[in-house]
């Protein structure tokens, strides 16, 4: 097992070295740069401003350039849109924003999705189940820029009880409602594939025989059902995860929460080239992890899983 | 006085002190209003500003911040006329090339420093210098100062700037060329001052909250990127004893839709007004819906070069498409939020204005929609033969609409077959700069509230002319106005020929129509620039 | 000769003149059950319904999807509510358009980008995967570490880049869908291939010398069906939902054409205006065909999967 995790974490370098090259090549197909703007500047002014900041360099030695500042320094470069401002303080900054209700959003959405997809199972076909059913379908099917904006309006506006967006340092009224919004699909996402497995784990023989052996109900589904049942739904915490970056560019862009998920997208557009790629070697760095972490969870729960 | 009412007398004097919010934040000085306890301005910005450095800042929201923080020559009035800043008056040769600028005495930096000729000379050194990197450096070539072009190339020292501190508190300024607005430019944040000392101890970090200083009504006290900026009072600005605001916050909140939510829910004090939403809000909240004219125009622009569809070079449908433009459909049904028609490209709020009489202004719709008729078969073209190109804007649910809009009248009433496309910023940008496009949106803000800063635009030599307008008599025109004392005669003359060959298609002048609590008074609606100074604004108690 | 002979003979020879007994396949088995689900056929029919809907039901407007009401725009508020006379039978858009024409097109584009994304997904998806965790060992080292590189490349990034860098159009669309779509399935089926392979039917299949590409046609793939299917349609829902995720950005189909997602962006925006029903037909549309899906697929893992309950 060692000997496994050491490998993936070789394999990680070169896979992180490609996506930053896949990264920068295409960011720099994209039509326009970082100082396109409607009042031009005249081209020797270009010119002297692109050379400040090296764009005039060939790619490839751009690229060169830029790896060496990050794995020498962790500088990830100044931003271009942002004049006062370098990648490495915009991520600081933002970072921990998005870490902070992002993670608070996937561990509202495993366990709440993972107690309503088992409750259901248990009880199929009963008024429980069909309420868990309808409730995770009609979770899942809101988009989450939908769901935001009402619960603005709801929130804020009707009942007053919270406010309308903002961070201030991360106090628990400016979570609730990203959080909400966040986790939702997600967390009806895990509860339908949680019910379809548990369905199936609970047929099989060594449930029938723990059952047959007169084991309590309670600890057939806790420690022999869960595990095996858990299987499809870890896997789907991969994509989960990824999913959830994305949704954070609607919570940034409707909760101005100042994550970096609209630092994201917004850097695609303004042709800011090194807020993209810092922020793109971030979220590769994570979701590479993410995997890894994955990945044991599934040889943990299943013995007969050897790599 | 026995124990009881010295008791009684202490009693009535606290209660005194404690119960009066009101007389502790006092009365207006000048209208006598009494005036609010909490006296912070809270409003909503779209997106982050660029920075607050007045030699790099290069977007609106930018500039508002640094009007607040900074201050320059000259400043505007609630009607958009200069008065005194920094400097409390100055001179001019007759030539008008030559400006010198008196700086008062007393004005001081936020650390104690006073504000001196030399910041200035240094700041705009600055934003000349290309090693600054300045996105507004063009200003500067605006401002044509004397050696800007080789200094802004890299090929002369900043010191060759001809700008110069004849002492402490007399600036002097040669121009290349005769300006007679020269002083109405002073008040655009580019020209703002900086203090180089700071700029050396914390080099680009100087214009965080703590490093920063500033010679302004405020200081910058709070920046959450993407969430927040929180400035508040600089005691040491000169005139402080005038700012009565403590306070003022910026929010970022991308969504309008949102935006305006929270001001309902009392979070903001101003936020812009979703296109379309004017009407209803303005009934249901009659105080509150404002709009007022700005300085800015929106038209779409015809590609004239080479590259251009062969259609477009026939002035017959350039014609035919802008008269059959019913543009009180797109003000009134699809904005509605009091935007003016435009039959000219300079907006008529443009001080010194007149309006020209276009002809096609003056005939109703109708007969609009049969001229283009008859134009268009002219022309060659109808039902057998239609009129094909595509149509490029930006990305924005408001351009959207307006372009859906015309893309219908033109085909129920011409049968033109249009091929929307919408493009984000930059590539937009960059695509239009290329000319490579048919029809594309464009819109264009004053630099200076003046019109050559409109028409300029149209002239062959001018950088942002993304159609190609080529017309010989409206470049001399416009070079002549340039030292004309009264050049109005020239820009009706530029407007008619305008009409003439109509190589844009006017469709609106802007309105700022936004959302603005009772309580906040001061604010310049008569400003078409939209420079507004929170030190002038205040607010009331309810 | 025994008792009863004569009876015995009778009863052979009159069963070898019946018709021989018909053999039933899994298929039909399957197939039978999923009849029998009540919720999946409800389901099959009200989306059959709405395929139609999409294909036939602009004859049934005056408007196309693109034409201003010229009388309404600007008052849609008090104008454009929904009615048979005006002959808006969804109401009006906020630019006057008619709802149901554009709710009729956008129903097409976004069906098929759901199908078509989650077909891509599961055919490509499934077959990787498979493959990948039946074989084990280097190759699916390799071929799973060329997903993982791919999936760390956050997809939106490269979405909104192949948007911007190669225009707007369906096919971009589809492309950029196709891309990321596969990625989930190959992982899930791969996991799932290895918990299946060390069963101990596949272990007979190998021992008596089946070829490696028929187990993992015949015994691998069809168990993992039950997964694989509750994941498709989990997955087109999602490809709908990226659509409109994408057209929220402003990156999606272009105008005049229109999809759920941009209607719905576009309804959410305006909610609070007076002018409900640009969110609530769009919005019916997208959770009605959803639920279907999702009941389908529920219907359909019950009736494939080969254990009995």
């Amino acid at each position: 097992m060692l000997n496994y995790v050491i490998r993936r974490i070789a394999i990680a370098l070169p896979t992180l070295l490609i996506l930053i090259i896949i990264s920068f090549l295409l960011m720099h197909a994209a039509p326009g740069g970082p100082f396109t703007s409607e009042r031009p500047l005249p081209p020797q002014v270009l010119a002297n401003i692109e050379a400040k900041y090296g764009l005039d360099l060939p790619i490839w030695q751009q690229m060169v350039n830029y790896t060496w500042g990050i794995l020498t320094e962790f500088d990830f470069g100044p931003s271009f849109r942002y004049k006062d401002r370098t990648v490495n303080e915009i991520i600081e900054q933002g970072f921990p924003i998005t870490l902070t209700y992002g993670f608070l959003s996937f561990i509202v959405a495993v366990v709440v999705g993972l107690s309503l997809g088992v409750i259901a199972a248990i009880r199929q076909n009963s008024w429980i189940d069909y309420i868990a059913v309808g409730i995770t379908i009609g979770a899942q099917v809101l988009p989450n820029f939908v769901m935001a904006p009402l619960l603005v309006i709801t929130f804020t506006l009707w009942l007053g009880w919270l406010p309308g967006g903002g961070w201030s340092g991360g106090e628990w009224q400016y979570l609730v409602m990203p959080v909400i919004a966040l986790s939702t699909s997600y967390m009806a996402s895990i509860a339908r594939i949680t019910r379809s497995s548990m369905l199936e784990v609970l047929n099989t023989n060594f449930i029938r025989t723990a059952k047959a052996k007169g084991l309590p109900y309670r600890t057939i589904i806790l420690r022999h059902a869960l595990k095996p049942a858990m299987l499809p739904v870890i896997s789907y915490l991969g994509p989960a995860f990824v999913g959830m970056i994305t949704g954070s560019v609607v919570i940034d862009i409707y909760f101005s929460t100042g994550g970096m998920g609209y630092f994201f997208v917004n850097s695609a557009t303004n042709r800011d080239y090194s807020v993209m790629m810092g922020i793109t070697i971030l979220f590769g760095a994570l979701t590479i992890l993410f995997n890894l972490v994955v990945d044991l969870l599934y040889a943990w729960i299943d013995p007969k899983i050897r790599y | 006085m026995n124990l009881l009412s010295k008791y009684a007398a202490t009693g009535i004097v606290l209660a005194a002190i404690t119960t009066s919010p009101v007389s502790a934040a006092g009365t207006h000085p000048v209208t006598g209003e009494a005036l609010a306890a909490d006296q912070t301005f809270t409003y909503r910005l779209l997106d982050e500003h660029s920075s607050v450095d007045p030699q790099i800042v290069e977007d609106v929201n930018g500039s508002e911040l640094v009007r607040d923080l900074f201050e320059g020559l000259m400043n505007q009035n609630a009607a958009g006329e200069l008065v005194p800043g920094v400097a409390t008056h100055f001179e001019t040769n007759d030539a008008k090339n030559v400006y010198t600028f008196h700086l008062r005495d007393n004005a001081k930096w936020s650390d104690g420093k006073p504000v001196t000729a030399h910041d200035f000379v240094f700041a705009w050194r600055r934003l000349a210098d290309p090693e600054t990197a300045s996105p507004y450096s063009w200003f500067a070539d605006l401002m044509s100062i004397e050696g800007v072009g080789p200094v802004m190339k890299g090929e002369a020292s900043p010191d060759t700037l001809g700008v110069r501190a004849v002492d402490d508190h007399t600036l002097e300024v040669r121009l290349t060329a005769s300006l007679p607005y020269f002083p109405a430019m002073t008040t655009h944040a580019s020209t703002f001052p900086s203090p180089s000392w700071t700029i050396k101890a914390h080099g680009k970090e100087w214009t965080k909250p703590g490093n920063i200083v500033s010679n302004g009504a405020y200081i910058l006290t709070e920046h959450v990127p993407q969430e927040r900026s929180v400035r508040e009072r600089n005691p040491s600005y000169w005139n402080n004893g005038a700012t009565i605001l403590e306070k003022v916050v910026s929010l970022v909140i991308n969504d309008e839709n949102t935006a305006l939510t929270r001001y309902l829910a009392g979070e903001l004090d101003k936020t812009e007004i979703p296109a379309g939403q004017y009407p209803r809000l303005s009934k249901e909240h009659p105080d509150q819906a404002k709009s007022f004219p700005r300085l800015c125009n929106y038209y779409y622009t015809f590609n004239l070069s080479d590259s251009g569809p062969k259609a477009f070079k026939d002035v017959r449908v350039r014609k035919a498409l802008s008269f059959a433009l019913d543009r009180n459909i797109i003000t009134d049904d699809v904005l509605q939020g009091g935007q003016f028609q435009a039959y000219t490209f300079t907006p008529a709020a443009t001080a010194n204005f007149d309006v020209p009489d276009v002809d096609f202004a003056g005939l109703t719709q109708a007969q609009r929609d049969a001229k283009a008729t008859e134009l268009m078969a002219a022309a060659g073209y109808g039902s057998d033969n239609p009129l094909k190109f595509k149509m490029l804007y930006n990305t924005s649910e408001g351009h959207k609409k307006i372009a859906i809009a015309m893309t219908q009248m033109w085909k129920q009433k011409l049968g033109v077959e249009i091929e929307l496309a919408n493009m984000e910023w930059k590539t937009f940008l960059d695509v239009r700069g290329k000319q490579d496009f048919e029809l594309a949106r464009g819109a264009w803000c004053g630099d200076y509230n003046e019109a050559s800063t409109f028409l300029d635009l149209l002239t062959s030599q001018s950088g942002y002319n993304d159609g190609k307008y080529n017309n010989a008599e409206v470049d001399k025109l416009m070079q002549g106005a340039k030292t004309m004392s009264d050049p109005s005669g020239n820009y009706t003359r530029v407007e008619q020929i305008l009409a003439e060959e109509m190589p844009v298609i006017p469709v609106y002048h802007y309105t700022g129509v936004f959302m603005l609590n009772t309580a906040l008074k001061g604010w310049p609606f008569g400003n078409v620039e939209q420079n507004w100074y929170s030190r002038n604004l205040y607010k009331v108690a309810e | 000769m025994f008792p009863g002979e004569k009876k015995v003979e009778a009863m052979a020879e009159h069963l070898s003149t019946l018709d021989e007994v018909k053999g039933r396949s899994l298929w039909g088995d399957a197939r039978r059950r999923f009849m029998l689900n009540r919720a999946a056929i409800t389901s099959l029919g009200i989306l059959v319904i709405i395929v139609l809907f999409s294909l036939l039901g602009a004859h049934f407007s005056d408007w196309s999807n693109e034409e201003i009401d010229w009388a309404i725009l600007g008052m849609v508020a008090e104008k454009g509510q929904p009615s048979l006379e005006s002959g808006h039978f969804f109401g009006a858009d906020e630019m006057g358009r008619d709802l149901y024409a554009r709710v009729v097109q956008g129903t097409q584009i976004s069906l098929m980008v759901g199908v078509v994304g989650a077909m891509i997904a599961v055919i490509v998806g499934t077959l990787y995967g498979a493959i990948s965790g039946y074989v084990g060992g280097r190759t699916d080292q390799v071929m799973m570490r060329i997903v993982d590189i791919l999936m760390s490349i956050p997809y939106m990034f490269v979405l909104i880049l192949l948007l911007v860098v190669f225009g707007r159009s369906i096919i971009m669309l589809f492309i950029g869908i196709g891309l990321i779509s596969w990625l989930d399935m190959s992982r899930i089926v791969r996991g799932q291939t290895l918990a299946l392979k060390n069963k101990e039917f596949v272990e007979a299949a190998r021992s008596i010398g089946v070829p490696g590409s028929r187990i993992i046609l015949r015994h691998i793939i069809p168990n993992l069906l039950g997964v694989v299917v509750v994941y498709a349609t989990l997955l087109v829902p999602n490809m709908i939902l990226t659509e409109s995720f994408i057209s929220f950005l402003g990156l999606g189909v272009q105008e005049p054409n229109t999809s759920w997602g941009a209607l719905i962006s576009e309804g959410a925006g305006t909610i609070q205006y007076g002018v409900e029903w640009q969110l609530l037909f769009p919005l019916a549309f997208f959770v009605v065909s959803l639920f279907c899906f999702y009941f389908i697929g529920d219907g359909l893992r019950d009736a494939l999967d080969p254990k009995d309950r």
